[in-house]
């Protein structure tokens, strides 16, 4: 006797419903070959995002059974609820259709936060030595495996709450970057995350940690900005 | 504002992060009350009087042991985050906001065994 | 919740970690079945020390829960941050206001 899954995918925009499919279950499946077969076989009017297929690119995440995952390294063994499997857009983006989200806000936030290197010097100086045991480049290495899947911003209530919060993922790149004594931008960049939905709105909740796919802390890098735009805000380094 | 649709909801952090809100409201609607009742002697002593007296009741009593909770658990639960936010990262997060919670409900439970 | 802001809540809770230990430990001594107001009074009245540790008690809660509270409306309510602001000062106002007469409705001789 064959065992089947019951899979509801979303189907629509902001508005729309769940649909059920019916897939079997097999050994060792992820819950993005769940979603494949359905487009393939079963309904190709199904909208899903995926590239990689390898757990590199971060593009399949979805929101599965409550929770934001990468589907393709998510075994439908250790998910599947009673049978049944649930799945949905990320939270806290706009939906294009079905399992695909505009990730658009969520890279404006990034350019927001001043998410991107500033070079300091140019190809004709000496390149600079950074000894990777150093307090800075590790705290920059430890926050650097970002691949700016979205799972974080997903996940994060502060997201839902606060339009204006500029997001785990966003800030966690500021912090790395603020670490990277090659980046010439950390005065702009202090500036626009101790603004208004900056590192000040994080309420440490931590669901962003619990939830990255790369093991990464936002919640620990946003303290960092924390502790940062305070001595900044305090030396009147900072128009505040 | 959507609650109970997420799995995440169940992690301890986010239930620490809802019980200081949670308690911070309360207290915030505590204290203009708590104001008020010692601005009765004003008038001197005995409008004071008549409300102390009121407050030996049993039920007022188990309130006020609520409110030392309240005022307990988000007090050490902002001390956490102060520490989390000030010193280096330590990874015990969950264990320190359990024992903010424990130690504010044994202090709130020992203040009951007093008064009652 | 900008820097400044920021500043000011964990400034004020900050000061208030040691104040609500000092409150709670006043609490467990004074607090027993039959407490009465003469007890209370007998020891507030003219006394500067209880007037200088209550008053600035009462100064940093006014600050630091109008500003929570701000946060919260920004969140959880239709609020804009700005009206959030605004509400947040008005009662700020009143918790100053009523605090500290209520401080020195203890205190003053």
């Amino acid at each position: 006797m064959t065992e089947k899954i019951a899979v509801s995918l979303w189907r629509g925009r902001a508005q729309g419903r769940y649909q059920l499919y019916e897939v079997q279950l097999r050994e060792n499946q992820t819950v993005l070959d769940v979603v494949t077969f359905v487009q393939r076989h079963l309904d190709a009017t199904l909208a899903y995002r995926f590239a990689c297929r390898v757990g590199m690119c971060g593009s399949c995440a979805m929101t599965v059974n409550g929770r934001p995952r990468w589907t393709c390294r998510t075994h439908v063994a250790k998910v599947i609820d009673r049978g049944r499997l649930k799945i949905g857009p990320l939270e806290n983006l706009p939906v294009i259709k079905d399992l695909a989200t505009d990730m658009a806000p969520f890279f404006e936030k990034w350019q927001q936060a001043k998410g991107a290197f500033a070079p300091s010097r140019t190809r004709s100086d000496p390149i600079e030595r950074i000894p990777p045991g150093g307090a800075a480049r590790m705290a920059a290495d430890a926050a650097i495996e970002c691949i700016n899947c979205g799972i974080c911003y997903a996940a994060c209530d502060t997201v839902r709450w606060n339009a204006d919060y500029l997001g785990p993922a966003a800030l966690n790149r500021a912090w790395s970057l603020v670490n990277d004594q090659r980046d010439a931008g950390n005065p702009a960049r202090l500036a626009a995350v101790a603004a208004s939905g900056g590192c000040h709105a994080c309420h440490s909740h931590q669901s962003c940690q619990e939830h990255c796919p790369q093991a990464l802390n936002p919640t620990a890098s946003i303290a960092g900005l924390k502790r940062r735009t305070t001595l900044a805000y305090l030396r009147g380094e900072l128009k505040a | 504002m959507t609650f109970g649709r997420l799995a995440h909801r169940s992690n301890v952090l986010w239930i620490a992060a809802l019980v200081h809100r949670l308690s911070g409201i309360a207290l915030a609607i505590f204290l203009p009350l708590h104001f008020l009742t010692l601005g009765l002697a004003i008038d001197g002593e005995a409008r004071l009087e008549r409300f102390l007296r009121w407050s030996d009741a049993p039920l007022v009593k188990l309130a006020e042991g609520g409110l030392v909770f309240l005022l307990l658990v988000h007090m050490l639960g902002g001390v956490r985050l102060l520490v989390l936010e000030n010193l280096d990262w330590r990874d015990e997060q969950k264990e320190l906001a359990t024992i903010a919670a424990a130690l504010s409900a044994v202090a709130a439970f020992i203040f009951l065994a007093r008064v009652l | 919740m900008n820097v400044r802001l920021y500043v000011l809540q964990r400034a004020t809770a900050a000061l208030m970690a040691p104040l609500v230990l000092v409150h709670v430990a006043v609490i467990f001594y004074a607090t027993r079945q039959g407490l009465t107001a003469a007890d209370i009074l007998s020891r507030t009245r003219g006394s500067v020390l209880w007037a200088s540790v209550y008053g600035l008690f009462v100064v940093a809660v006014a600050i630091h829960g109008s500003i929570g509270v701000r946060n919260i409306l920004a969140e959880w309510s239709p609020m804009s941050e700005r009206h959030a602001g605004i509400f947040a000062i008005i009662l700020g106002c009143c918790l100053l206001a009523l605090g500290l007469r209520a401080v020195a409705a203890v205190t003053l001789p």
